[in-house]
């Protein structure tokens, strides 16, 4: 289990957190001009990543914010954690 | 357990004296005698006994019989690695199987069972038939047999079962209570040995937050299993300083009897606690989760069984833990002893017994042995058989005696002449195993090391931080141990970042004279036959799952050579010890028979946990109330007081009806509808989900998240709405009221609040943090007691200073002012389809409001109606409820909530709406069924066919979400998802019952009552 540091409430246990999924999907801003291929691909395609993986984490059992971490998944280490607002750190393998 | 026979043939008399209890020495009390009980009889420990070591000294051979061949089995070790024997532990509400002996402190009182084969005790037929016909039982031999033909399966399986030897299952709720704990450290010790010791005292000192975690009752290892000798003492004087030093620095915790079961991710580990032994009021086990920043892992080494026919026989046990029994609790398990060994270590076991009083004979497997201990035993009058090995083992419920040859061919073979010695007991020896397990979990690869003839630890994990010292790192001296505890303590330490402290210093000294010199150890496989064939018997590597060295080979040969096909192949390794002791010797096996070494196998993986753990402990308190959050309304107390019949929605506990006496649960529902529907009824509707969402930017992003548009919504006026996900699937349907220009109040189902405020926030914060809104939950700030019935205006008029006229206060509207004197918001929305008030008071009001309306509703016929009446009424309306009446493939569309303008405005879900598979006509929509035997009411999940006599596989067209008997309709009703459904009104199709074969139905319009919806403006 980990332990992901929250931007705004330091290091926790992963149980107070949820994981959704890839970050940086970023929504059509006009979805009706999309094909069902390209709106598709928003929908339900993801890079399923072995390394670094940018992905989207809820302290759902604390601050109920949003955050990205920058998680390597083929050994588990958090290799940033990021706020919304911030720029994604460069992916470097952990 | 009644009804056991016991399975002992001699019968001991009453509390039997403790025959192989030496006179004197040992660490356990002889002021204070125990009684406990074994498979109906009684005997006498002392206190500091296992039920083990109890049961040895008691003269207790025979503990229990194998699971598959159901032979006699006895205790092997003395310490956590027990393969040999697990008994059941109390009865009753306390009965708990598979308990190793070997762990169990004895208690007075205590009550243990041998676990048997069911064909019962003393002589075992099934167990002997099984034992002599094994060769029609070879590895996979269920699933060869009793394959086919297939369907007979299920009889097989029972009888099989039936026929494994298996501990009873407890048949009473668990009386223990069990707790949870969380911890914190900087370094986390498993194992109290001399590593341990060193490690955890050289952090502790360095200033570290230390827990030093020991499965054992007492610290100490292998240490406190030293003869009452000198250098004996010195070692337990050792460990007392130690334990003393450690127990005076306030940031070190130790914790016995722990086991460390897991070793997870970011240094997260699983301990359980053993606190009482017994039953209630203390709790008998801590679920300990404990985050260490480093972990030191001295989980030490397990002796090696040497692989020999009959190796099983109670009386065969290790070296080591004869040791145990001697010097820790004075028991000598036999006074004849044959020492077999491949190494020095057990020449200690030779000595000492010999010193007790016991006749040793050593037979070593290897040609020349000289090490001192070897020099020593000679030297004290031990025999000394070198290169011979034990090929036969006699007795059967108790060793008498084993023949020994001499080993040929560089111990390809052994000879054709053959010696018999007889004895009570084997003490074997095959080197040690370092237990690798935790280091394994935590991510470090484990290398091969042929002089150790072992797995050891090797390149370290990436992730967690272990570090493993001692035995278990494959350094078996004493000073070793101490050095490398003190210099992984020290490293842990100082990676903690915990302050500086002293801890540069070497604690202790090691006491001396425990190092003597070794001599490399012999690895054999196995005991081999004489060339060119097999010995007889059965020579096991894994005593709990009774895996012999012909299934291995039968394994290899049929094409699980690889080691995770032959531990499923075989059960090797799968007991409840984890293969402890056996996996290593599988693996040699497997080895050799495929001509490797063991090295190039790999190992198979060494899950979580390392022991069994009991659900008690997983569950730890969260059990029954604490299982999970109840919520109840403020208006909770009237409802007990009214007779109400609860029912659990969500987290939620909400009156389900309102029985009178004398009254069914049916016909209460029945009577609340009618009332609701030609009077007046009372709904406590407070856990509908209430957020408020409020800011400059509030209109705009709810246009955004509803499929119905907000804007132009004047206050006080409400609007109905569905909200989607993104794949255009339903996700929560509620009505939306306008408070002030920048700020609403949004309904959602009952137990979809804290979902649909996730869903606004996510949105919020991820993908529009431009727009300027807050939201909030006000669920329980608020009290909901809603009126409906054609009566409902002229009650509340009684007790409100609001203007009631429906030209001012009209359908989908919401006025504030005073209701029973208290200040409410009041909703006229009608999810009966009647007209209906919804009063809104903060809840600390709720129970005042509800007391106050059944008060003014005395001359109306008030009738308080609980969920059941609630979803009747809207069942006949054809309102749906989000996730019951819809799934996760559910659409507007599909509920005939029309397609949205295309050129409109943008909502999440819209563009998913459109779609191709989105717009098929053959998509599962929403309509309305009724049976042709009009009091047959539809169970929900109903299937619906084509034809009333399908042939399978039968295409489903879909299937009822909500089923009624309708008072106000005079008959069944039902919704369901029906593949295009609303092209096929008016058709008969037949429902599938579960239990009562077809029937057929109507399709009709969702909706049974008051079709134009015009009683609801009333």
């Amino acid at each position: 289990m980990l332990v992901i540091r929250c931007p705004w409430c330091s290091e926790r246990d992963q149980t107070e957190f949820s994981y959704h999924g890839e970050a940086h999907i970023a929504r059509p801003a006009t979805p009706m001009d999309r094909t069902d291929e390209q709106w598709g691909d928003y929908l339900f395609f993801r890079s399923n990543t072995r390394g670094p993986h940018r992905e989207r984490w809820l302290h759902a059992a604390g601050c109920r914010r949003w955050f990205n971490l920058l998680r390597d998944t083929a050994t588990g280490r958090i290799l940033a954690v990021y706020r919304p607002d911030e720029p994604p750190p460069a992916a470097t393998a952990g | 357990m009644d009804g056991v026979t016991p399975i002992l043939d001699a019968c001991p008399v009453r509390r039997a004296a403790q025959t192989n209890r030496l006179a004197g020495g040992g660490g356990i009390d002889r002021s204070r005698p125990l009684d406990f009980r074994f498979d109906g009889r009684d005997y006498q420990g002392y206190a500091g006994d296992t039920l083990a070591s109890a049961l040895l000294a008691n003269g207790v051979r025979l503990l229990g019989r194998s699971y598959k061949y159901g032979r006699p089995r006895g205790i092997v070790s003395a310490g956590p690695e027990e393969p040999g024997a697990l008994v059941t532990l109390g009865s009753g509400a306390a009965l708990e199987p598979n308990i190793r002996p070997t762990m169990v402190p004895l208690r007075q009182g205590l009550e243990a069972f041998a676990q048997l084969s069911p064909a019962g005790t003393g002589p075992d037929p099934l167990g002997w038939i099984a034992d002599r016909f094994s060769r029609f039982l070879p590895p996979g031999f269920y699933y060869k047999t009793f394959s086919w033909p297939r369907r007979l399966w299920p009889l097989y399986e029972r009888m099989l079962r039936k026929a494994a030897s298996s501990a009873p299952v407890p048949e009473q709720r668990d009386a223990n209570r069990y707790e949870h704990r969380y911890m914190h450290c900087d370094v986390l010790v498993v194992g109290g040995g001399p590593a341990g010791l060193a490690a955890a005292l050289a952090a502790g000192r360095a200033g570290a937050s230390v827990v030093l975690a020991d499965e054992n009752a007492e610290l100490g290892g292998a240490l406190i299993d030293e003869p009452d000798t000198p250098a004996g003492r010195a070692a337990r004087a050792w460990v007392a300083a130690m334990v003393g030093e450690l127990d005076s620095l306030p940031e070190v915790e130790t914790l016995k009897r722990t086991s460390v079961v897991a070793f997870h991710d970011h240094n997260y580990l699983i301990a359980v606690e053993e606190r009482g032994d017994s039953m209630v009021p203390p709790p008998a086990q801590r679920l300990l989760k404990i985050r260490a920043r480093e972990v030191v892992l001295a989980t030490g080494a397990v002796e090696r069984p040497l692989v020999f026919p009959d190796n099983d026989r109670p009386g065969v046990m290790l070296a080591g833990a004869v040791r145990t029994y001697l010097n820790r609790y004075a028991v000598m398990p036999g006074q004849t002893m044959v020492v077999f060994t491949n190494n020095d270590t057990a020449y200690r076991t030779a000595l000492e017994a010999a010193g007790a009083g016991a006749r040793v004979t050593v037979v070593d497997i290897r040609p020349q042995p000289r090490g001192a201990l070897v020099r020593r035993a000679r030297a004290a009058g031990i025999g000394v058989l070198p290169g011979h090995a034990v090929t036969a083992v006699r007795g059967r419920r108790a060793v008498r005696g084993v023949e020994i040859r001499a080993l040929a061919d560089d111990g390809r073979g052994v000879g054709a002449a053959a010696m018999e010695l007889p004895c009570s007991v084997v003490a074997m020896s095959g080197g040690w195993i370092p237990s690798v397990q935790l280091f394994s979990q935590s991510g470090g690869r484990l290398r091969f090391r042929p002089d150790v003839g072992a797995h050891v630890p090797g390149e370290p994990p990436t992730l967690n931080r272990s570090r493993p010292a001692g035995a278990c790192n494959g350094s078996f001296t004493l000073s070793a141990c101490v050095a490398e505890g003190l210099a992984a303590g020290q490293a842990a330490a100082g990676q903690a970042e915990a302050g500086v402290g002293s801890g540069a210093e070497i604690p202790h000294p090691p006491p001396p004279g425990t190092d003597d010199e070794e001599e490399p150890a012999l690895f054999l496989p196995h005991v081999p036959g004489p060339l060119p064939g097999p010995l007889p018997g059965k020579s096991f590597v894994d005593l709990q799952s009774d895996v012999t060295v012909a299934d291995i080979v039968l394994a290899e040969r049929e094409g699980y050579g690889a080691v995770e096909h032959l531990k499923r192949y075989t059960a090797l390794g799968m007991g409840a010890d984890q293969g402890r002791t056996s996996a290593l010797n599988g693996l040699a096996v497997l080895a050799g028979q495929r001509g490797v070494g063991i090295g190039a196998l790999g190992h198979t993986t060494f899950r979580p946990n390392l022991k069994p753990v009991r659900f008690g402990a997983i569950a730890g308190p969260h059990l029954g109330p604490s299982f999970t959050p109840q919520r109840r309304t403020p208006m909770h107390p009237w409802h007990e007081a009214n007779g109400a019949v609860f029912e659990d929605t969500g987290t939620w506990i909400r009156p389900f009806c309102f029985p009178n006496p004398g009254e069914t649960a049916e016909q209460a529902v029945r009577r609340e509808a009618r009332a609701a529907r030609t009077g007046v009824g009372l709904l406590d509707a407070s856990t509908l989900g209430k957020i408020e969402v409020q800011g400059p930017d509030a209109e705009e992003f709810l246009d955004r998240m509803y499929v119905t548009t907000r804007r132009g919504l004047a206050v006080g006026r409400c609007r109905y709405g569905m909200m989607l996900n993104e794949n255009g699937v339903v996700f929560d349907d509620g009505v939306t009221t306008r408070l002030a220009p920048d700020h609403f109040l949004l309904s959602t189902n009952s137990s979809g609040a804290a979902r649909v405020l996730r869903w606004l926030e996510e949105w919020l914060q991820t993908e529009w943090p431009d727009l300027d809104v807050f939201c909030t939950c006000v669920t329980e700030q608020w009290a909901n007691a809603t009126l409906v019935g054609p009566l409902a205006r002229d009650l509340l008029r009684q007790v409100t200073d609001i203007d009631l006229d429906p030209a001012r206060f009209p359908f989908m509207s919401m006025r504030q002012g005073t209701v029973a004197g208290l200040p409410a918001r009041v909703f006229r929305i009608a999810y009966s389809g009647d007209l209906s008030f919804e009063i809104n008071v903060p809840a600390r009001h709720g129970l005042a409001l509800w007391e106050s309306l059944v008060r003014a509703g005395e001359t109306f016929g008030l009738t308080p109606y609980g969920t059941e009446a609630m979803h009747l009424l809207r069942a006949e309306k054809g309102f749906i409820v989000v996730g019951q009446d819809t799934d996760g493939t559910v659409t507007p569309v599909d509920l005939g909530q029309g397609v949205p303008a295309a050129t409109a405005r943008d909502f999440v879900g819209k563009r998913s709406l459109f779609r191709a598979d989105m717009l098929r006509d053959d998509r599962k929509q929403l309509v309305g069924l009724l049976t042709a035997d009009p009091s047959l009411v539809l169970p929900v999940g109903t299937h619906l066919t084509d034809t009333p006599r399908p042939v399978p596989p039968v295409p489903t067209l879909g299937f009822v979400t909500t089923g009624h008997f309708s008072p106000a309709v005079g008959r069944s009703i039902a919704l369901a998802l029906v593949a295009g459904g609303r092209g096929r009104l008016g058709e008969t199709v037949t429902a599938y019952r579960r239990d009562g074969g077809p029937h057929p139905v109507t399709i009709v319009p969702p909706c049974f009552y008051d079709p134009d919806g015009e009683r609801r403006h009333a």
